[in-house]
C-alpha cells in the first residue's frame, strides 16, 4: 500500500469511475444474475458466495458451451475480480481475470480482461504489474473503457514516478466528461511532479473552475481550489490564493479549511478588517473540526491586529471557554474508546445504511466516542481497518449462525430417521412382493412379444385362437380321437362331422389371421404403454425409497466436518476481530491525543491572548485611543 | 498563529506529508491484519459454498426443488413495492421491497424471491405484483401460469414489465 499511499500523498484523486459489474440487456443465466442482485446492493460476500459457486459448476459441466452461464462467462468472469476487490479480497482478485488473458480468446476481450486486470494489481498496490498488463493491450479497445484505460494509464505512470508520461496521457483525456475534473486535477498534479509549476497552476486554475452538478466532480473542483490557494499561498501570492480559496463551495467537505485559509490570506495581506467574515462564520460551526478550532484563536486575533482589544478579549475568552468544553469531549471520547464503545458504535446497524455512514457517525446520538475522529475515520488506511472490522464482524454473525444451524441440521435429521426407519421395512415387503408379481407379468410380456416376433416370419394361425376356439378345436381332437376305433355310418357320419367343424374353426383362424396378428401387435402396443407408466411408477417409487434414506443418511461426516471448520474460523475470526479491533482503537486514541494536545495548546495561547488583550483592552480605554 | 495554519493545512489537503515511522509501524500492523483478514475470509467463503450444498441436499433435494426468481424487464422504471407468490393456491411468499432491492433488480439483478419443495407433475403458480408506475398511479396485476415439476430442480424465472413497455405484464420463463 505504500508507493500508493505515498503517492496519494502527492493529492492525486484515484478515480471517478469505479468498476461496477454491468448486466447484459438479455439475462441468460438466473444464478449469475443473482449474483448481481447481492453485488449490486453491496453484499460482496453474498455475490461471491454464489459467483463462485455458479463458475464451478460451469467448469464441471461436460459440454459448458451449452450451459447459460456461457452467454456471460466473461462477464462472471471479470465480475469475480470487481467482486473480490470490492469485498477487500485484494489478494484473490485477479486470478480469474488472467486466466481469460491467458485463454484462447479474441483481442478484445483480451483487452478487456488486461484493462481490468491492471486496475486491480493498481488497486493492490503493484504499478509495475498494472504497467505490464496495459502493454498487454493491442488493437481494438472497447469503446466503454477507452477513457478509463487511458486515464488509469495516467494513474500508473504517476505512481511509477514518470509523472511527464501522465502528463502526455492526461492532456489526451481532457475532453473526456466521464473523467471531468478528475482529468483536469490529476494533469495539475502531474505538471507540478514533473516540476513545472507554472504551467500545473495554470492548469489547476483551470480544474478549479469546472462547471457542474456531480458531486463528486464538484469534490474534485474544490480540492483543485484548495491545493491551487494553498501552492499560491507558499508563493506569497495572497490575492489570488485568496481568489482560489473562494471559489470552494461553502457546504462540501473542504468549506471550513477554505474559509480559514480565505481569512490567513486576507491577514497575510493585512487586510484584517476581511478576514473577519470568513472566520466569524467558521466559528459557528461544529466545534470539534480542527479549522473552527484555528478560526477561534484566528478571530480575535484579526480583532486585535484592528485594536478592538474589547471584542477580541471577549472572543478569546469564548475560546478558552470551548476549548475546555473540547478537551472534556476528547477525554470522553478516550474514555469511551477505551470501554470499547466506538467498536459497538461502528457496527450499529444503522450506520450502514448507507455508503455515507462515516459521515453519519457525529449525527448519531450517544456516540462521543466518534466526535473527533471522522477525519482519521475518512483516511485510506483506516478505512480499510475500519471496513475489515465490519467485514469480521459480519463474518462471526454468519459463522455464529451457521453453528446454530447445525443442531437445528442434527435434529431434522433425528426427526427423519425416527419417521422413516419403522416405515420402511413394511414398505419394502410390499415392495418385493409387487417386485416378484411385476417381474413375472413382464416375462409374460417378453414371451408374448417372442411369440408373435416368431408367427411374423412363420405364420401359425391357431396360435391367434380365443381360449373358446382353442378349447373347441382341444375338445373336438379329443372327439376324433375316440371315434378313430369305431366304425358304421353313424360313426362316419360323426366323423365327418368332427372334421367339418374342425374345418370351420381353421378356415376362421386362417381367414382371419391378417386381422388377429394386426389386433394381437396392438393390444401389445397397448400392454407395452401399460409396462412404460408400470415403469415410471417404478422408478419413482424407487427414487422415492432412495430419497427417504437420503434425506437422513450420510450426513454424519460433513455435519461434523462442516463444524469443526466453522468452529476455527469462528476462533480465527474473534481473535482477528479483537486484534483488528485494538488496532482502531489505539490508532483513535492516537488521533484524539493529537488533537487533545493542540487544543492543550490552543488553550495555553488563548489564555496568555486573554490576558494581553483585556490589558490592552483597558490601556486603550484608559489612554482613550491606541495603548 | 501561521504556524497553525499551516499545520492544520498540511494535515487537511494530505499535501507533502510524509509518514512518520510510528505510522509506516501502524501501517505495516494494519496491513499484516489486512492480509490475515483476507485469508480468513477466503476461508469462510469455501465454508459457506460447502454448507450451501449440505443445505441444499438435506432441505431442497433436487427430485423436488423448486425455485422462484423475480427480474424486472430491461429498463423498467416500475417502482416495485410488493410480490406475492402462490403455488397451486397456497402462499409461498409476500415480498416487500427496499430501495436498495429495487434499484438491484433496475440495474438488472435477479432475485431469488422463493425456495421450496413441490412434487413431481403439473402445477399452477400465481404471481401478484403492487407497485406504483413513474406516474405516480397505483399498479396491480395478478398473473397465472401452469408448470410442470419434473424430476429434476425447477427454476421459474418472473419477469415484470409495466404497461407503458413493448411487452406488459408479469412473464414467466422455464429454465
Amino acid at each position: 500500500m505504500r508507493i500508493r499511499s505515498q503517492w496519494l500523498s502527492m493529492g492525486v484523486v484515484l478515480a471517478a469511475v469505479a468498476a461496477q459489474p454491468s448486466v447484459a440487456a438479455e439475462l441468460r443465466d438466473l444464478y449469475f444474475g443473482e449474483a448481481l442482485y447481492r453485488a449490486y446492493q453491496g453484499q460482496y460476500f453474498d455475490a461471491l458466495e454464489r459467483l463462485d459457486a455458479e463458475l464451478a459448476q460451469h467448469h464441471r459441466v461436460d459440454e459448458p458451451e451449452l450451459d447459460s452461464l456461457q452467454y456471460h462467462i466473461r462477464q462472471a468472469d471479470f465480475s469475480v475480480g470487481d467482486f473480490e476487490l470490492r469485498y477487500r479480497m485484494h489478494l484473490r482478485a485477479g486470478r480469474a481475470i488472467k486466466a481469460v488473458l491467458d485463454a484462447d480468446v479474441e483481442q478484445p476481450v483480451k483487452n478487456e480482461a488486461a484493462y481490468r486486470l491492471a486496475r486491480i494489481q493498481f488497486q493492490k498496490d503493484q504499478p509495475e504489474d498494472a504497467l505490464h498488463s496495459l502493454e498487454r493491450i493491442q488493437g481494438t479497445v472497447p469503446d466503454n473503457i477507452k477513457d478509463d484505460l487511458e486515464f488509469l494509464r495516467a494513474n500508473v505512470y504517476s505512481a511509477l514516478g514518470r509523472p511527464a508520461d501522465a502528463v502526455e496521457v492526461l492532456k489526451r483525456l481532457q475532453g473526456a466528461e466521464s473523467l471531468k475534473g478528475f482529468a483536469a486535477y490529476n494533469l495539475g498534479i502531474a505538471l507540478l511532479q514533473a516540476g513545472h509549476n507554472a504551467e500545473a497552476l495554470r492548469q489547476l486554475e483551470k480544474a478549479g473552475q469546472i462547471d457542474s452538478r456531480v458531486s463528486a466532480t464538484a469534490a474534485v473542483r474544490d480540492k483543485s481550489n484548495m491545493v491551487l490557494g494553498s501552492l499560491l499561498f507558499k508563493s506569497t501570492e495572497y490575492g489570488p490564493a485568496q481568489l482560489a480559496f473562494d471559489r470552494v463551495r461553502l457546504d462540501g467537505p473542504y468549506s471550513n479549511l477554505a474559509l480559514l485559509s480565505t481569512g490567513w490570506a486576507e491577514v497575510t495581506a493585512h487586510d484584517y478588517q476581511k478576514a473577519l467574515v470568513p472566520w466569524g462564520m467558521l466559528i459557528e460551526r461544529d466545534g470539534t473540526d480542527a479549522a473552527v478550532q484555528e478560526a477561534r484563536l484566528a478571530l480575535p486575533f484579526a480583532y486585535s491586529k484592528l485594536q478592538v482589544y474589547g471584542r477580541a478579549a471577549l472572543l478569546y475568552g469564548q475560546a478558552l471557554d470551548a476549548f475546555g468544553k473540547e478537551l472534556e469531549k476528547a477525554d470522553a471520547s478516550m474514555r469511551s474508546i477505551r470501554a470499547g464503545k466506538f467498536l459497538q458504535a461502528l457496527i450499529r446497524e444503522e450506520i450502514n445504511q448507507d455508503n455515507l455512514w462515516v459521515v453519519r457517525l457525529r449525527t448519531l446520538p450517544d456516540t462521543p466516542e466518534t466526535f473527533y475522529l471522522t477525519e482519521l475515520m475518512a483516511s485510506n488506511d483506516f478505512q480499510t481497518a475500519l471496513q475489515n472490522y465490519l467485514d469480521l464482524e459480519d463474518l462471526h454473525r454468519r459463522l455464529l449462525v451457521w453453528q446454530d444451524s447445525f443442531a437445528a441440521f442434527e435434529d431434522l435429521i433425528r426427526l427423519r430417521r425416527a419417521n422413516y426407519e419403522p416405515l420402511l421395512p413394511q414398505v419394502d415387503a410390499h415392495f418385493r412382493e409387487l417386485d416378484s408379481q411385476m417381474r413375472l407379468r413382464l416375462e409374460q410380456r417378453e414371451h408374448l412379444q417372442k411369440r408373435l416376433q416368431d408367427i411374423l416370419t412363420a405364420p401359425r394361425p391357431e396360435l391367434l385362437a380365443t381360449a373358446d376356439e382353442r378349447l373347441a378345436l382341444e375338445s373336438l381332437r379329443k372327439i376324433g380321437r375316440a371315434l378313430r376305433s369305431g366304425s358304421g355310418a353313424e360313426h362316419d357320419a360323426l366323423q365327418a362331422r368332427v372334421q367339418r367343424l374342425q374345418g370351420l374353426l381353421t378356415w376362421r383362424l386362417y381367414t382371419e389371421y391378417p386381422e388377429r396378428l394386426t389386433q394381437a401387435h396392438k393390444d401389445l402396443r397397448d400392454l407395452n404403454e401399460d409396462v412404460r407408466l408400470l415403469h415410471e411408477r417404478y422408478t419413482a417409487f424407487v427414487r422415492a425409497r432412495q430419497a427417504a434414506v437420503h434425506s437422513y443418511v450420510g450426513y454424519d461426516q460433513s455435519i461434523k466436518r462442516l463444524r469443526t471448520h466453522v468452529g476455527e474460523a469462528l476462533q480465527r475470526v474473534d481473535t482477528l476481530l479483537a486484534r483488528q479491533g485494538q488496532v482502531i482503537e489505539a490508532v483513535a486514541i492516537d488521533e484524539l491525543n493529537t488533537r487533545r494536545q493542540r487544543l492543550e495548546a490552543y488553550q495555553v495561547q488563548a489564555r496568555y491572548a486573554v490576558a494581553d488583550s483585556y490589558d490592552r483592552a483597558l490601556k486603550q480605554h484608559a489612554g482613550g485611543g491606541t495603548p | 498563529m501561521h504556524k497553525h495554519f499551516l499545520i492544520v493545512m498540511s494535515a487537511l489537503l494530505c499535501i507533502w506529508a510524509r509518514p512518520s515511522p510510528a505510522d509506516e509501524s501502524a501501517r505495516a500492523q494494519m496491513k499484516g491484519l489486512d492480509e490475515q483478514v483476507q485469508e480468513v475470509k477466503t476461508d469462510v467463503l469455501s465454508i459457506a459454498a460447502e454448507l450451501n450444498q449440505l443445505e441444499e441436499k438435506l432441505l431442497y433435494p433436487s427430485d423436488t426443488h423448486l425455485a422462484v426468481f423475480v427480474s424486472l424487464a430491461h429498463g423498467e422504471t416500475l417502482r416495485l413495492d410488493a410480490v406475492q407468490i402462490q403455488i397451486d393456491g397456497h402462499l409461498a411468499t409476500h415480498y416487500i421491497y427496499s430501495f436498495k432491492e429495487l434499484d438491484a433488480l433496475r440495474r438488472g439483478g435477479v432475485q431469488r424471491v422463493y425456495s421450496g419443495n413441490i412434487a413431481t407433475g403439473t402445477h399452477e403458480i400465481e404471481v401478484s405484483v403492487s407497485a406504483k408506475l413513474a406516474n405516480g398511479k397505483d399498479y396491480t396485476q395478478t398473473e397465472r401460469f401452469p408448470f410442470t415439476k419434473e424430476i429434476k430442480p425447477k427454476s421459474l424465472g418472473v419477469m415484470l414489465a409495466g404497461p407503458d413497455t413493448p411487452q406488459p405484464g408479469i412473464h414467466l420463463g422455464d429454465w
